[in-house]
């Protein structure tokens, strides 16, 4: 099976900066890829380039079979993403918020799947409210429900439940479980919860000054380098000069 | 060019005004004070009638028409900086979006904004100084839509500027058009700037609608010749705007500063 995602040599330097370089991997469908790697690694400038946000100097990005250079639209419209570093409208109500969203990516009955994502990321009450007025975690689950209200096939996650409470983060990852159990999403997935990610990820890779240094299993990942769990992995990379 | 996203685009923008007194005022209330400033002293130079044939049309209409290409600005570069001061760009770039997609519907967007200011400013001149921008005739119509042609060239050049240059530049949001305005002649006829300024202004199309907008006044027919070359330029310059928008995206995209605008 095509995988759907694939990355090639995508290198991105800022002068002489090098963000990212030479990476290469793949997420296949229904898979939640990690990707680890202390801060200035890399991760959110790949999302970005993932995106669409940011032209890479070299390297190739494919997505469904197809090349996000020549088939940015097609592409696009079947990817959403979420990040604790974005916000939306804080003048719109968060209703107004999703149904922006939704006939931004041309979607058919706008109000029964905002009813539908309002329910599963339990935001009834605060539905009317003005973006303005959310608190940090509530704007997180309205980035997430825009992010998952689109039905995307991949969706990319920037440090998803890095502002809420451990019982929300927990129901969140719990939903996203549950979305990728019934439709097959993939995720791309960065936290600096190694417990998380653990819990999470299928595969990881971690990053460090732009390169892979580790990839594999949680698992294997924690055998290779010889320690108890992700964090001391973590620690171990990120301290290494 | 896919219409659901320009429509959704629009609609988000709207949604704007239905709660915000200050977006509110941007249309009804400083309309309405420049046209009442004027209006006074245009009551003042009406004593001097004789001196200054059609007085009344040369700075009611004058003003409206201003008004006309100052919102046609405002309306695609205000909506860039609501994307900006509400970190939206990331959303709207990460999706199917395309960049002439999101102008496509800045242009709409500020046709709404110029329509509802002139009809402000319209009626207001009607009731406080029995004024009718309409004794202009249909003439009124080419004159009106070159000149929102004129201030979507200035609000993309403007929106490219603060694209590039980020959060410093937004003062550009508000100046960018006064720069032009002296060359645009809206209050003064061409033949008063120094000849070395002419060609500029010639080459100006702002200038060009409001020279014809005198001799209509004036009793003369409509002013083809200008009516051309305003059409002329503004479809050239509009297109090297557009073509220039395009560019400083992939710029900021290859920067990685499209992602950090505005912080």
């Amino acid at each position: 099976m095509t995988p759907i995602v694939e990355v090639e040599n995508l290198t991105k330097r800022f002068e002489d900066f090098t963000a990212v370089d030479g990476i290469s991997f793949q997420i296949r469908q229904g898979e939640i890829f990690g990707v680890l790697g202390p801060n200035g690694a890399g991760k959110t400038t790949t999302i970005q380039m993932l995106l669409g946000l940011v032209t890479p100097t070299s390297g190739s990005i494919r997505m469904f079979g197809l090349d996000l250079e020549t088939h940015r639209e097609q592409i696009l419209s079947q990817v959403n993403f979420s990040s604790t570093y974005i916000s939306m409208p804080f003048a719109l109500t968060v209703e107004e918020n999703l149904r922006f969203v939704a006939r931004l990516y041309g979607m058919a009955d706008i109000k029964r799947r905002i009813d539908d994502v309002v329910k599963i990321l339990e935001m009834e009450e605060f539905r009317n409210k003005v973006t303005r007025k959310l608190s940090s975690g509530q704007l997180t689950r309205l980035t997430l429900a825009k992010a998952i209200l689109t039905e995307p096939k991949i969706l990319f996650l920037d440090e998803p439940t890095a502002s809420l409470d451990p019982d929300i983060a927990d129901k969140i990852r719990g939903v996203l479980k549950e979305v990728r159990r019934s439709t097959g999403l993939s995720i791309l997935y960065t936290s600096h919860n190694m417990k998380e990610m653990e819990e999470m990820s299928d595969r990881i890779i971690f990053l460090q000054r732009g390169k892979i240094v580790a990839q594999g299993t949680a698992q294997e990942i924690i055998e290779r380098f010889g320690q108890q769990d992700l964090e001391e992995v973590f620690l171990k990379l990120a301290r290494e000069k | 060019m896919k219409l659901h996203r320009i429509n959704a685009l629009i609609a988000r923008h709207l949604y704007l005004y239905r709660r915000s007194l200050p977006r509110l005022m941007e249309i009804f209330y400083w309309p309405f004070l420049d046209l009442v400033v004027w209006g006074f002293i245009t009551v003042y130079l009406m004593k001097f009638q004789g001196q200054i044939p059609g007085v009344v049309t040369f700075f009611l209409g004058a003003l409206i028409l201003w008004d006309v290409l100052f919102r046609a600005q405002q309306g695609i570069t205000i909506s860039f900086l609501e994307e900006i001061w509400a970190r939206n760009l990331m959303n709207l770039f990460a999706s199917p979006l395309k960049p002439s997609e999101f102008l496509a519907a800045t242009m709409a967007i500020s046709i709404l904004k110029v329509s509802a200011v002139s009809i402000v400013m319209i009626v207001a001149a009607l009731l406080f100084y029995d004024y009718n921008i309409f004794k202009m005739g249909l003439s009124l119509i080419p004159f009106a839509l070159n000149l929102v042609v004129a201030g979507w060239t200035i609000g993309v050049m403007t929106t490219s500027l603060i694209m590039r240059f980020g959060q410093e530049a937004e003062v550009l949001a508000w100046g960018m058009v006064f720069l032009f305005q002296p060359i645009s002649c809206v209050f003064y006829p061409m033949d008063v700037l120094p000849v070395w300024l002419r060609p500029v202004a010639w080459a100006n199309p702002a200038a060009h609608v409001f020279e014809g907008m005198r001799a209509v006044v004036q009793g003369a027919p409509l002013p083809l010749l200008h009516l051309e070359w305003a059409a002329g330029l503004n479809v050239f310059y509009l297109a090297a705007m557009i073509a220039w928008f395009h560019h400083t995206f992939n710029v900021c995209k290859d920067r990685g500063s499209l992602v950090r605008i505005g912080e």
